[in-house]
């Protein structure tokens, strides 16, 4: 295993890799940070540290195996955050391994995701060069999106080693609502009823049981009243507020419902396919949570990942497998590569040095 | 060879959808950008999404260069005719496919106009948040494209924010479909990758958006200031604030003047500059927000602050903003729209050197910008009928882009490079990095066919 400390290192140890590279930042996400015994693995925990980060600008720039919780930490002070609720940070996910593998937690639903926010990139190819896309200012549009091509891309096509980001300024109090709304049909039906609402949510997540939580995110000053408006949505609400409120959405954003010995699968999904998928699941007694409005499903898996990924294939769905054993990370639907990123492989990693798609 | 692809091109379109006489190619000669002209061998208007591939097909087969052309409004001449090629005009491949209010998503041809993408949603409650200030022609194709922004970006987001999934004909013909219609994904960011690729990966034909609540309350506030060193304060300080306004636009004195005498949005004639803040969102929220908002205008330095107290005034407003461009193009026979981003606290120096080399080459320049993201508007004014003008001109435009790369900025924030721009990426990139995208051009388009010459300077294009 190498353990680059610098970018010129990183280039070094492209040069000299022998074998498909393997791209590992924390390591967080198992499936796709475990080598199978073939593979140069490149560690990039070393490569770790804040570039720049301008407050006034709510941009900041930093290498790719900056913690992330160093990153919420520095924001914080300022009253900044990554809205997107990058998850598994409390376990020493990096920045460069969220964005490589596309990860955005319950706060993606109001303001988008990891992709929202990604303004620039840097990033060492399979020839060892040192390449940039994008820029460091929050509007741009000069050459090929680059930095968003990246996100999701596991490493396929480069090494990113470094990141620039925009932020924003951080609500200042959060408030839950929660419903029982008995099963996952009534749980989808109330779900898209919310989407529409001009409530300005913050989260929208829904459990199999039924339940559905909204989360807000304000003034501290009309915090209860916005509640009491999102409660009279339907009857049967509960108000969750301070540290257990917290605790909440953190639990969720760490995936600490998911069992230790199931594996984690991240579904792209739509609300009208969740109780589908819902109810193929139930059969077997899975953990699993709806998120985003019902456009993520997280399921934790205990059987064989073939099994997954047929179900997935037959419901149509894609999936990437986060946690479990290493492998192919991308099940379902989206094993299917099209041509077109086919040909992006073809031009980005040309000699075929990184893992295939 | 090319009059072969012609005779096909007839077989396949006897009717009056193929134009090829001078005189109907014309109106195709220019974009937004009337400064550059050239004239196709012919313009073709499919009418189906099988016409546009089959079109695209035939290009591929003869080697044919296409430029796809949603409704012309590019200001970086991204629609420019190629003198031996075709322009595939998209305005006709224009359904609105879908409109699935409970899961907020949109599926639209690419020829669909933006705004009536808003107003098809509108009965649900719904909208959708790019507003490119063309947006009453401008089409969603051609927003993808160039990844247009609007006035509101600083909160939701450009074109790319909202766009879900594309289906598109690849410039060999081959077509693919990138995302869906989750707002989440899998593998690559292929969509992302697309939009802004400014027509040289091909054609988008569908495209699934986003749809947004439209805002519960908005307060839009016009101040006056004397002059716009202030102004660019005034939007730094709303943004340590900690506000998050849907959005800030500046204007400057002589956007100002030519708006009034052409809209008449009541802005006040004589000041320095005036800046439009609007927030938006949840009642309660913009409404405790607003008190902030006043607080800080207040001791901003403006003298004449106004806020709409309904939905006319607001329109008004807006009226003035989104009518900016048009105004100046009456006070003014040609125009040059700059677009470069510098990071929001050098607006101010940004600005002072924009004047000093509008007084440098005694050419007029008008500053209308969605100060929020640093996104400059400098336009140059000038009479192309004059000798020398249009160098002038374009020199001074050139020095301004320089300006927003040295500051730490970009080229460009919305209207794309097109080929108006080309000979700055190099100021932006490296070599390395622009061989990088060349390369990816070639996998994806061989014969280079597909919107060639732009986005790249004319000596690194193979076969230009
Ligand atoms: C008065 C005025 C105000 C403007 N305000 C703004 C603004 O606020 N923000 C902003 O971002 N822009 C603005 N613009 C610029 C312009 O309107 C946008 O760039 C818009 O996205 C262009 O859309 P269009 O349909 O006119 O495309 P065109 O000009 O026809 O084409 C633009 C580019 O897209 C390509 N293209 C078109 N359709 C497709 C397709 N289906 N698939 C692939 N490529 C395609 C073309 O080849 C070209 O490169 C303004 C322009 C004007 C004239």
């Amino acid at each position: 295993m190498l353990q680059p400390k610098s970018v010129k290192e990183v280039q070094e140890a492209v040069n000299t890799a022998s074998t498909a590279i393997l791209i590992r930042g924390g390591g967080t996400k198992t499936a796709l940070s475990s080598s199978s015994g073939t593979e140069t693995v490149i560690d990039l925990s070393n490569l770790s540290g804040i570039v720049e980060y301008r407050p006034e600008e709510f941009t900041f720039t930093a290498l790719a195996g900056t913690p992330l919780v160093n990153i919420i930490e520095m924001l914080a002070e300022n009253g900044q955050w990554m809205p997107f609720d990058p998850p598994m940070a409390k376990i020493g996910s990096t920045i460069g391994g969220t964005l490589a593998t596309g990860l955005s937690g319950p706060g993606r639903y109001r303001f988008g995701g990891a992709r929202d926010f990604i303004l620039g990139i840097k990033w060492v190819s399979g020839n060892g060069e040192m390449l940039s896309g994008g820029a460091r200012v929050v509007k741009n549009v000069a050459g090929f999106d680059f930095p968003k091509l990246m996100i999701g891309s596991l490493g396929r096509f480069g090494i990113i080693s470094e990141i620039t980001l925009k932020v924003f300024p951080k609500m200042n109090s959060f408030g839950t609502v929660e419903w029982d709304c008995g099963c996952i049909y009534d749980a989808v039906a109330f779900v898209k009823e919310m989407t529409r609402t001009p409530i300005d949510l913050f989260a929208l997540d829904l459990e199999p049981a039924g339940i559905v939580r909204a989360r807000l995110g304000g003034l501290s000053t009309t915090l209860n009243n916005r509640l009491a408006r999102l409660s009279d949505y339907r009857d049967g609400a509960s108000i969750i507020l301070g540290d257990e409120e917290l605790n909440l959405w953190e639990q969720l954003k760490e995936f600490l419902w998911l069992p230790h010995d199931c594996s984690l699968i991240k579904v792209p999904i739509t609300p009208d396919l969740i109780p589908q998928l819902d109810t193929c699941l139930a059969d077997s007694q899975l953990h699993r949570r709806y998120s985003v409005g019902g456009n993520i499903a997280w399921i934790g898996w205990s059987g064989t990942i073939e099994d997954i990924d047929t179900l997935l294939s037959e419901l149509g769905l894609g999936g990437l497998l986060l946690i479990g054993e290493s492998g192919t990370p991308w099940l379902g639907t989206s094993s299917v590569i099209t041509g077109f990123a086919d040909k992006v492989k073809k031009a980005l990693d040309t000699e075929g040095r990184f893992l295939p798609l | 060879m090319l009059s072969t692809f012609v005779d096909e091109l007839k077989g396949m379109f006897p009717g009056n959808q193929l134009l090829t006489s001078k005189a109907e190619l014309i109106p195709y000669e220019s974009d937004g950008l009337t400064a550059f002209k050239a004239l196709p061998r012919a313009v073709v208007l499919p009418e189906h999404q099988s016409e546009v591939i089959d079109i695209v097909r035939l290009c591929h087969r003869y080697s044919v260069p296409f430029v796809p052309r949603g409704s012309g409004t590019s200001l970086s001449g991204g629609s420019l005719p190629n003198t031996d090629g075709i322009v595939i005009g998209l305005n006709r491949i224009n359904r609105i496919l879908e409109l699935d209010a409970e899961q907020r998503i949109a599926v639209v041809e690419s020829g669909v106009i933006n705004k009536n993408v808003s107003d098809a949603a509108y009965p649900y409650g719904l909208y959708y948040a790019p507003d490119p200030s063309s947006q009453a022609v401008c089409t969603i194709g051609g927003n993808v494209a160039f990844n247009a922004g609007g006035a509101h970006c600083l909160k939701y987001g450009m074109t790319s924010n909202h766009v879900m999934g594309i289906k598109a004909v690849l410039p060999d013909g081959n077509v693919v479909e990138l995302g869906g219609p989750s707002l989440e994904n899998v593998g690559p960011d292929l969509v992302g990758l697309f939009v802004g690729s400014e027509g040289l990966f091909g054609i988008a034909l569908e495209i699934t958006l986003r749809l947004l609540p439209i805002p519960e309350a908005y307060r839009t506030v016009l101040a006056a200031y004397p002059s716009m060193e202030l102004a660019g304060d005034a939007v730094a300080a709303i943004i340590a604030s900690g506000l998050l306004p849907g959005a800030m636009e500046i204007m400057d004195n002589l956007t100002i003047q030519a708006v009034e005498e052409s809209v008449n949005a009541g802005y006040p004639i004589d000041a320095g500059a005036v800046l439009i803040v609007e927030l938006e969102g949840e009642l309660s929220e913009v409404e405790e927000e607003f008190v902030n908002l006043q607080e800080i205008i207040n001791k901003s330095g403006a003298y004449n602050v106004r806020s709409a107290r309904n939905q006319l005034e607001r329109d008004l407003i807006w009226k003035g903003r989104k009518g900016a461009f048009g105004a100046l193009g009456k006070i003014s026979p040609a125009y040059i729209v700059q677009d470069g981003v510098v990071p929001r606290n050098q607006l101010g120096a940004a600005l002072a050197e924009i004047d000093s080399l509008s007084e440098k080459y005694g050419v007029r320049v008008a500053n209308v910008f969605h100060a929020g993201d640093g996104n400059l508007h400098p336009n140059v004014l000038f009479d192309n009928r004059e000798e020398g003008m249009l160098e002038k001109a374009e020199a001074l435009a050139g020095e301004i882009v320089k300006m927003c790369v040295r500051r730490g900025g970009a080229i460009t924030g919305e209207h794309g490079v097109g080929m108006e721009k080309r000979h700055f990426m190099t100021d932006m990139f490296s070599d390395q990095d622009i061989n990088q995208m060349l390369k990816l051009t070639n996998e994806l388009d061989p014969h280079g066919i597909a919107n060639s010459g732009k986005m790249f300077p004319v000596d690194r294009m193979p076969g230009i």
